[in-house]
């Protein structure tokens, strides 16, 4: 049997001794957020405990978890993630959660493939080896359930009684379904013009979905309003007043690439960017693993990847500056449709710091690069999926990524859910009588 | 010029706990200047030490951003909602 690696905490019941000279004492109460000892501003540092909060008092900046991370054997942690189950709980030792979590009613997302590109890389001129962590297989058909999963046990702690978002899709569906297994009651918010696979995804699990007349980042002032109203009590936005914990969930990316690689880190991630919440908390779980040694220390690059219609970070890095500027987003991807993204300024610094970049592409390129992963690997991805395997086309074809180092590019979701991005130019190859004669005369013999 | 400024849970404390308070002026400069003087130490949580905007705080006059016009000097009509939020929701 593995051994166990506890976490050290200095905060919480687990470190309080369980058995006494008189006697076999009563289960002590897991800590409802294991390893993590605090909320903490990533601008000006600040602490505050863990509660359902997200922007720090001083400066507005965002609040993050705070850990006290597992000490000792790098060799028996990993042991013990690998003897875990076949989800993201594996890794509860390192995220908010309690160390029963994968008892409580979840969706358990997550431990999804990481598929060995080899077509894609050919047609790509990748020689360094390319793989494709491939979301889709979650239960909703997107990383969201990743991120959800974490803010569910949070709303569950912090005694919250309706799950709720501002989405632009994939998180309303995920969502939904959370809250449906949970028995919680949902209440999630969606722009008024997504496309028709993700309206039904959301609302077939039975919450409330509600179309708002605005744009996404209409429906986030909405969400960030409602929830200082007394309307909002005992709610749990997981993208606003659940943020810190929720964020925490796209942790769980880099850990499992990393696992799936055999304990080790790629060059080079590409990443698409809607928020930039995912991409700076790859970053952070990719930091983590190597903080703990159970990755060599080695550099990485992270290139993030947004749709042209829809570029204030791509923008920014390229006019070299620290700050975004917010856009009125016009994509087919509109799953990134966020024109004033939250972390845009960390996806910078980022980028800067290990030597990647941000590329965005058109909607042209985005459809191409749909087709050119679903015709070499069999993956067919969404919207979001395109950006990135049409950003590293384009970083390969400009010389910004290097094709002889190894890569894994995400695609975060399911290409069932924007069939509207394809079926214009996606279609029968030929329509024929039921005859031998007409599959010849269509030339297909 | 008298506006309705709708002030985020964070800076209540600022308000004695009112979500939503009047201030006087014709610019958003202006505005949060009257904010400042009935409610102190309000401002430098809205403005870095430089006296701009801080960057994780969106400010609408009605429906509008004003990072999509101009910023401090956007016109608050009379009678406008000025509405403070933390941007570090979504996504």
């Amino acid at each position: 049997m593995a051994a166990q690696v506890t976490a050290a905490s200095t905060t919480t019941p687990a470190s309080t001794p369980s058995s006494s000279a008189s006697g076999p004492a009563a289960e002590p109460e897991l800590p409802p957020f294991g390893p993590a000892a605090a909320l903490s501003c990533r601008e000006c540092g600040t602490r505050y405990p863990l509660s359902p909060v997200f922007a720090c008092l001083e400066c507005f900046g965002p609040l993050e978890v705070a850990y006290d991370l597992p000490t000792g054997d790098p060799e028996a942690l990993r042991k013990q993630i690998e003897s875990g189950p076949t989800s993201i709980w594996r890794y509860a030792p390192l995220l908010p959660v309690p160390a029963d979590v994968a008892t409580k009613p979840n969706l358990h997302p997550g431990w999804t493939k990481l598929v060995k590109a080899d077509n894609l890389a050919r047609e790509l001129g990748i020689t360094g080896g390319l793989h494709v962590k491939d979301d889709t297989g979650n239960p909703t058909h997107s990383f969201k359930d990743r991120v959800v999963a974490i803010a569910l046990e949070a709303a569950r702690t912090f005694g919250l009684t309706t799950l709720s978002c501002s989405s632009t899709g994939n998180l309303a569906g995920a969502v939904g379904a959370a809250a449906a297994r949970a028995g919680f009651r949902s209440c999630v918010f969606i722009p008024h013009d997504l496309e028709a696979g993700k309206v039904v995804m959301a609302a077939v699990y039975g919450g409330e979905l509600v179309a708002i007349e605005g744009s996404y980042d209409d429906v986030n002032r909405f969400c960030s309003e409602l929830i200082g109203d007394p309307i909002g009590e005992g709610w749990g936005f997981v993208n606003v007043n659940l943020r810190p914990y929720y964020g925490e969930g796209s942790k769980t990316l880099a850990y499992e690439i990393a696992e799936q690689l055999g304990w080790r880190l790629p060059d080079n991630l590409v990443i698409p960017i809607a928020s930039g919440s995912q991409l700076t908390k790859i970053d952070k779980g990719l930091r983590e693993l190597i903080k703990l040694g159970l990755v060599e220390d080695k550099p990485y690059k992270i290139y993030g990847a947004q749709a042209e219609g829809c570029s204030p970070v791509s923008a920014a890095f390229k006019a070299g500056h620290d700050v975004v500027r917010p856009v009125k987003p016009d994509t087919i991807a509109k799953s990134l449709a966020i024109g004033n993204p939250a972390d845009g300024p960390y996806v910078l610094d980022i980028a800067r710091r290990t030597g990647g970049a941000v590329e965005d592409v058109t909607d042209e390129q985005v459809v191409e690069a749909i087709k050119l992963l679903a015709r070499t690997e069999g993956i067919f991805a969404e919207t979001a999926g395109g950006v990135t395997v049409g950003v590293l086309k384009k970083l390969i074809e400009t010389g910004q990524l290097d094709p002889t180092e190894e890569t894994v590019v995400l695609n975060t979701g399911d290409g069932l859910k924007t069939l509207d991005a394809v079926a214009p130019t996606t279609g029968p190859t030929a329509t024929i009588r039921p005859t031998l004669a007409a599959f010849r005369e269509a030339g297909l013999a | 010029m008298s506006a309705s400024v709708r002030i985020p849970t964070i800076l209540r404390t600022y308000t004695g706990g009112q979500a939503e308070v009047p201030a006087d002026g014709s610019t958003l400069a202006e505005v949060l200047e009257s904010l400042e003087r009935n409610h102190t130490g309000i401002s430098a949580r809205v403005l870095d030490d430089t006296g701009k905007l801080r960057r994780f705080v969106n400010v609408y006059v009605n429906d509008d951003d004003v990072r999509f016009s101009e910023g401090l000097a956007t016109a608050v009509p009379d009678g406008a909602s000025v509405s403070i939020i933390p941007a570090v929701a979504g996504g």
